[in-house]
């Protein structure tokens, strides 16, 4: 009884040890590839949101840590810098829409300096296909609406869906999702306004590759 | 001759007779939970595909070392290691896929499927026929996943192929064909409910062709075959 015990034990570590190896080597193999594909998306992301020309150095490689209510839920939040010459020129702000029809809505928010929206993308979000899902960039353009809006079109209380007599769409049969996602843009907006004399001056925690 | 015969007999168990999807009703859930469009339904079929071949050769080329007592845990390990594997792959390489399939892909490890062959067909033979058995299984599975994103797409987007360039890459953008225009979206074919709707009809219509095919040759006596029906309690 106690040899067959020992000799299944045995057995199981085996296997056990074997698949570990197994899963470890393939891990191994596409670290790097992994790696590559998600910083080739997050830089499209930007590319697509903060203008190329706009700015001289490496966004993806300049980013600091944040922290607001302003960001939708008390988690860590990443900004990504865009400067030129030095010269602070605009930052990419991820952040939460925390009342989404089915829960969190991730979004990315980039704002100018002078306060004006460069451009906002959905990251992930988990509204229903078909009505919500419009603020994919894949489903339809709506997204764009926020690119270029200036401070005063944010401050004016046109900022809203139409259905509240401001000057987004709202989709139909959902106009929870937008009217969540122009809040959150809002927000983030007011958040960088309040904080963007401060938030050039942090250290970089991105930096370059170990 | 005779090994040729089972080969037939597996592909047809496998695509047709004894349809992981249509008839032993397994992995339902990434079954309907993804089949909103054509290129996740394939991107999950050929991921399930490649375990279920993996998994059963690996199955059957350990059989004599594996003491019946603990076979389970070593088959779900095995199982799971591919899974995390394939995962790891697709994230590498087909990384828009990978995000659309979400949490499904690793979920793959608890499709019934995958052990019920394991347990039912691998650990009881060759290499050879485990490996054609799972590559069969895997296939038709692939194929009612397939069948139902097309459905699907099409009543729900007036699409087909729409985002198959995330999985195959950047030619298969001119795959995408506009089947209808669709001024708004039909909703119940893209949610849950759609799903089970479109998976009820496929089901019957599998069971009309097998109605009208029994009528047509009543004489054919069943041949006795061996039962490779899984009978798991998951």
């Amino acid at each position: 009884m106690r040899i067959a015990i020992e000799k299944n034990a045995k057995i199981l570590a085996l296997f056990a040890i074997a698949c570990t190896a197994v899963v470890g080597l393939t891990y191994e193999l596409t670290k790097g590839r992994i790696k590559q594909q998600e910083q080739q998306e997050l830089l499209s992301t930007l590319h697509a949101i903060v203008p190329d020309d706009a700015h001289d150095n490496d966004m993806s490689a300049h980013c600091i840590s944040v922290n607001d209510p302003l960001l939708g839920a008390n988690e860590e939040q990443i900004a990504y810098l865009a400067t030129k010459n030095e010269q602070p020129i605009a930052a990419a702000i991820t952040t939460i829409a925390p009342d989404g029809y089915n829960g969190k809505i991730h979004l990315i928010v980039a704002v100018n300096v002078d306060g004006s929206i460069s451009g906002v993308r959905t990251l992930k979000h988990k509204e229903t296909p078909g009505l919500g899902d419009k603020i994919e960039l894949r489903k339809s353009d709506w997204i764009k609406d926020f690119s270029g809006k200036t401070l005063e079109q944010l401050l004016s209380n046109r900022w809203a869906v139409k259905k509240d007599g401001g000057m987004f769409d709202q989709f139909t049969g959902a106009t929870i999702t937008p009217r969540a996602v122009v809040k959150a843009v809002k927000n983030t907006a007011a958040y960088f306004n309040k904080h963007k004399t401060t938030l050039f001056e942090q250290t970089n925690i991105c930096g370059a590759d170990e | 001759m005779k090994l040729n015969e089972e080969y037939k007999e597996l592909a047809w168990q496998g695509l047709w007779k004894n349809n992981p999807g249509l008839v032993q009703l397994l992995g339902l859930c990434p079954l309907l939970a993804v089949t909103s469009t054509v290129a996740n339904a394939l991107g999950l079929g050929l991921a399930t595909l490649l375990v279920l071949v993996c998994s059963n050769a690996t199955v059957s080329a350990i059989r004599q070392w594996v003491p019946k007592e603990i076979r389970i845990p070593i088959f779900v390990l095995i199982i799971a290691a591919f899974v995390t594997c394939v995962q790891l792959l697709m994230n590498a390489y087909t990384y828009g896929i990978y995000q659309s399939l979400g949490i499904f892909l690793p979920l793959i490890v608890t499709n019934c499927a995958i052990i019920g062959r394991a347990e039912a067909y691998a650990s009881k033979n060759p290499i050879k026929q485990a490996s054609f058995d799972g590559l069969m299984m895997g296939i038709g599975f692939a194929a009612v996943l397939v069948v139902l994103g097309a459905m699907r797409e099409v009543l729900g987007q007036g699409t087909l192929f729409d985002g198959a360039h995330l999985l195959l890459g950047e030619w298969a953008k001119t795959l995408r064909i506009e089947v209808l225009t669709l001024d708004s979206q039909f909703l119940l074919a893209i949610l849950p409910p759609g799903a089970f709707i479109a998976m009820g009809l496929l089901i019957a219509v599998k069971n009309a062709i097998d109605d009208r095919a029994a009528k047509h040759q009543p004489q054919v006596e069943e041949q006795s075959i061996e039962r490779v029906r899984v009978n798991f309690e998951s």
